[in-house]
C-alpha cells in the first residue's frame, strides 16, 4: 500500500493532537496512492476506544467520491500501546475492503503500521511511504 | 431495474429486492454492523426487510467503525 509522507505526518499529528484520547479517520487514495487523510470525530472520546459517527462517515465517503478519491483505509491511534491491532480492533474490523492503519505514540518516536484483518487473521501490509527520505 | 449503490450504477436482476436482500447480494456478512442510507436518509435495520427498492433509488451503506487499544 502506497501512502505519501505528508499523509503519514498528518495522521501522526492528528494522533498527537487528540492524545491522550484515541484519534481516528479515513485514508483516501487517488491513482493508487493514499494522499488524503480525513480526520473523524471519536464519538467515544476515550483513551482506549474509538468509534466514528455514521453520519460523518457517509459525508466523508460522499465527499471523497465527488472529488475522485476512494476510501482505502481507516486509521486510529494507540496513545499508549504498540501499532498492532488489539483484540477489540480485530473483533470490530468488519469491513473486508479496507486496510486498518494504526499510529502508535507509545514510544519515543511514533510508529505507523497497516494491517489486513479477516476474521481473526491479521496480516501486516507493506506500507510504502512516498516522499520519505531514504 | 437500475439503482445506485455506493455511487455506482447497478442493474438488479431480481424483480423485488429489499435492503436485506441487497446486502446479501453485496456479500455483507454482518448486516447488523452496517449503516444504510436510502436516498440520503438513514434506514433502521428493523426496516430492511420491508424496504423494497425502486428504480432510481440511491443506496449507500458502510460499516460502523470502531476499535480500541484495550
Amino acid at each position: 500500500m502506497k501512502i505519501t509522507k505528508e499523509t503519514v505526518d498528518e495522521i501522526i499529528a492528528h494522533g498527537r493532537a487528540e492524545a491522550p484520547l484515541e484519534a481516528c479517520g479515513y485514508l483516501a487514495a487517488k491513482d493508487g496512492i493514499i494522499c488524503r487523510s480525513i480526520a473523524m470525530r471519536n464519538v467515544d472520546a476515550s483513551p482506549v476506544h474509538y468509534a466514528m459517527d455514521p453520519a460523518e462517515q457517509f459525508a466523508a465517503v460522499r465527499n471523497c467520491r465527488t472529488e475522485g478519491f476512494s476510501i482505502r483505509a481507516v486509521y486510529h491511534s494507540h496513545p499508549e500501546s504498540d501499532a498492532y491491532p488489539s483484540a477489540e480492533d480485530i473483533r470490530l474490523a468488519y469491513d473486508p475492503g479496507l486496510s486498518y492503519v494504526i499510529v502508535s505514540l507509545a514510544g519515543n518516536l511514533p510508529t505507523v503500521h497497516s494491517f489486513t484483518i479477516t476474521g481473526e487473521t491479521v496480516l501486516q501490509d507493506h506500507l510504502e511511504i512516498i516522499g520519505a527520505e531514504k | 431495474m437500475q439503482i445506485t449503490v455506493n455511487g455506482e450504477t447497478e442493474e438488479l436482476q431480481e424483480p423485488a429486492v429489499n435492503l436485506s436482500r441487497l446486502l446479501e447480494l453485496r456479500r455483507v456478512e454482518s448486516p447488523e454492523m452496517v449503516a444504510v442510507q436510502l436516498n440520503g436518509e438513514f434506514v433502521d435495520m428493523t426496516n430492511y426487510p420491508t424496504t423494497f427498492l425502486q428504480a432510481g433509488d440511491d443506496v449507500d451503506f458502510l460499516y460502523f467503525m470502531g476499535g480500541g487499544s484495550s
